[in-house]
């Protein structure tokens, strides 16, 4: 029985070192080290053929240079405020889009919810990248929608869209929906309609009914999709380097060109790092705060 | 159980008995409300139908309820009654006719301001909030002052006896506690009328039958006007003032227990409630009395029906526990039949003889057991007589 347990909670935590504690701690030791000129480009490598002298002589040379290096240059923060802005009004915007579109969605008629299930995860059929350069041509100057909403007369002037900050929201929106429909539709469709009859029942107007049963009782699907949009949308690098303009500051896009035009691996890595502990606080606090309501009812 | 409890309205039950032979003398203020031509009924429906696409699922139906009442909707599972209670409660609208609450038509009123309440099927307790809040949630929405929502949840919780449970969520108590839950709900706002959709069901006998008692206690305390629905005939007989018994939309019988018991007034209530013997014969009048022939060879049956009947084709139809079982041909019954044991029933405070005539027709009679099993006063194949009074019976035309 207890062995059964153990093994049982092993798989996963197996799969969560070698998927993720392993390359963190590979990062985190390349962000602990020093830029060189070699294969690969850092310096100390760990050297096997000395045997426990050599992992000692890594160790000595390890330092946090590259985080104080981070701390001084604000290029850095800027990116990471800016980063945690934009992910932050995009979950926002997703979460404005998405909760209608899966009320919707649990509302349909059953015979229309599989054909509305597969609308929404359709476009994931279609490469990223290629949805990405389309929205490009709908966004710019000379783009479908500057030419639509010239035709119907709103604008007279065709709107700059493309390389802003505006186009990014757009993107991330438009990529990361599914993400925020998904979790939601999933509590939807098993709130029991007799609970929303039952507070009618009880004096609630539709409305009232909608913001006291039916929002407390999707809260995990909205967190759960916040938090699936928040994470990737804060590191993104695509959508920001292919929509943004040159004032679009992410993370995503200073990463990127630490590791593969500065070749400095180790400060690539500590931008990592911070990033990572960027995610993993809230999750963390949020996790906490899950965990003591939960005892605080037994 | 609790034998022989005193219920208030009139009618004095002694619980788990068949309800018909032990029916005491009803004592001096009966509660009967229907039977005076001047009560106001607080509810009344009026030639109401409701359809949902092409199928009928309540068909033209009329009846009155008064205030005070407990009143039974019975019949089988898809018969229209959740529909009856989701027009009172405002969830459908009927097709046509209308419904009249405390004299006014109640069609333009939606749920949420109707002063009637209902405890769902499936009790419907809002998992997010405590017992204590999902009591108090009705209150808070009529903006009372915070001390009399207070004071008003804590009396329902005494009420219910679940104040040990205040905190807890629904999905951290048992099936029976959540039920008082959702009893307490539905009462917190002292509606005119509350309507409790199959509220027992998902308990087991022995604790049905204790919320039965504690149900009627309670109606009798708060004196709300209760519509029970129910496909457990015998929970509609314990609790109900009156019975009303459904079939495909309509409404076959509406009375008191005692009456839908002992003048079902068709062979489908009779067969519906409880056990029962149809024979169906030709008649002959006289007098006060039927004759029924019904088998060649066999003496008449001897029956007094409560309306006359005209000649011509009957079912006559009695109680098992009404035919008396015996091995000498009995002098003091009108009727009496020969037979021979078929099949008996042991049911432990009771044995069902299934007895065969010689012309195929079998009849069932009941006697208590009042001797262990294995000295059963008949056995198979045994020749006994079964026998009735002239008045035992009902004469019902075809
Ligand atoms: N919203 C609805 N749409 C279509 N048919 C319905 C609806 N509600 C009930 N019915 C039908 O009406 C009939 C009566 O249902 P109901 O009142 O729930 O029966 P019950 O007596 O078992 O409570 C059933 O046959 C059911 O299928
Ligand atoms: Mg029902």
């Amino acid at each position: 029985m207890n062995l059964r347990r153990t093994s049982l909670i092993a798989v996963p935590y197996f799969w969560l070192g070698c998927l993720f504690l392993i390359p963190f701690l590979i990062v985190f030791k390349i962000s602990l080290s020093d830029a060189a000129l070699s294969i690969p480009p850092y310096t100390p490598k760990l050297e096997l053929s000395e045997g426990w002298a050599g992992v000692r002589d890594m160790f000595s040379q390890f330092d946090f240079e590259n985080f104080e290096f981070l701390a001084t240059d604000d290029l850095y923060w800027k990116s990471y405020l800016s980063s945690v802005q934009i992910a932050l009004i995009s979950t926002f915007m997703c979460l404005l889009v998405g909760f209608p579109m899966a009320y919707g969605m649990a509302r349909a008629p059953q015979v229309w919810q599989p054909t509305l299930m597969l609308m929404v995860i359709l476009p994931f059929w279609t490469s990223f990248l290629i949805r990405v350069y389309s929205l490009i041509g709908i966004l710019s100057q000379e783009g479908m929608l500057n030419q639509f909403l010239t035709w119907i007369g709103v604008i007279s002037e065709p709107l700059t869209i493309l390389n802003t900050n505006i186009a990014v929201y757009i993107g991330i929106v438009y990529t990361y929906l599914p993400f925020m429909i998904l979790p939601i539709y999933a509590t939807l469709i098993k709130l029991d309609g007799s609970l929303l009859e039952a507070a009618e029942d009880l004096g609630c107007s539709r409305t009232e009914a909608f913001w006291r049963i039916t929002v407390p009782l999707s809260k995990a699907g909205i967190i759960a999709g916040c938090f699936l949009v928040f994470i990737p949308a804060l590191g993104e690098f695509v959508i920001p380097s292919l929509l943004g303009g040159s004032e679009t500051l992410m993370i995503g896009k200073v990463l990127y060109e630490e590791f593969f035009s500065n070749r400095d691996w180790p400060v690539a890595s500590a931008v990592a790092v911070i990033l990572l502990l960027i995610l993993i606080v809230p999750i963390v606090l949020y996790q906490r705060n899950e965990q003591r309501l939960i005892e605080a009812e037994q | 159980m609790r034998p022989g409890q005193f219920i208030g309205r009139g009618v004095f039950f002694v619980h788990h008995c068949p309800v018909g032979e032990k029916a005491k003398p009803m004592p001096q203020n009966v509660f009967a409300p229907w039977t005076d031509p001047q009560a106001k009924p607080l509810i009344r429906f009026e030639n109401v139908t409701k359809r949902f696409g092409d199928f009928t699922a309540v068909d033209d139906l009329s009846v009155d309820i008064y205030e005070r009442e407990f009143f039974a909707l019975l019949g089988p599972s898809g018969c229209g009654k959740t529909t009856m209670m989701r027009m009172l409660a405002g969830f459908e609208t009927p097709t046509s006719g209308t419904i009249m609450l405390d004299g006014k038509d109640i069609s333009p009123v939606p749920p949420n301001k109707r002063s009637v309440n209902m405890m769902f099927q499936s009790y419907a307790l809002f998992p997010h909030l405590t017992v204590y809040d999902n009591i108090a949630f009705g209150l808070k929405r009529d903006k009372l002052p915070a001390e009399q929502i207070d004071a008003r949840v804590k009396e329902m919780l005494r009420l219910v006896q679940i104040e040990r449970f205040a905190q807890r969520k629904p999905d951290q108590i048992s099936g029976g506690q959540r039920q008082r839950v959702a009893l307490a709900r539905s009462l917190a706002k002292a509606p005119k009328l509350l309507l409790l959709d199959e509220p027992l069901s998902a308990l087991d006998k022995k604790l049905r039958q204790d919320t039965q008692f504690e149900l009627m206690d309670i109606q009798e305390k708060t004196g709300t006007t209760f519509v029970i629905v129910t496909h457990d005939q015998e929970e509609a007989m314990t609790v109900a003032s009156r019975v009303a018994v459904m079939n495909f939309g309509k409404l076959i019988q509406v009375d008191t227990p005692t009456q839908i018991y002992e003048a079902p007034n068709s062979a489908y209530v009779a067969d519906f409630i409880g056990d029962v013997n149809i024979i169906e014969g030709n008649a002959t009048v006289d007098g006060e009395r039927v004759l029924i022939s019904w088998a060649e060879g066999q003496p008449d049956i001897i029956g007094t029906p409560a309306q006359p009947v005209a000649p011509g084709r009957v079912s006559f139809v009695i109680r098992p526990e009404k035919i008396a079982i015996s091995s000498e041909k009995p002098t003091d019954r009108r009727n009496a039949v020969h037979g021979k044991v078929l099949d008996i029933a042991y049911l432990g405070n009771m044995s069902t003889y299934h007895v065969e005539m010689p012309d195929g027709t079998v009849i069932k009679a009941t006697a208590a057991n009042q001797r262990r099993r294995d000295s059963l006063p008949y056995t198979w194949e045994d020749p006994v007589w079964l026998s009735w009074t002239d008045t035992a019976g009902v004469v019902l035309a075809e």
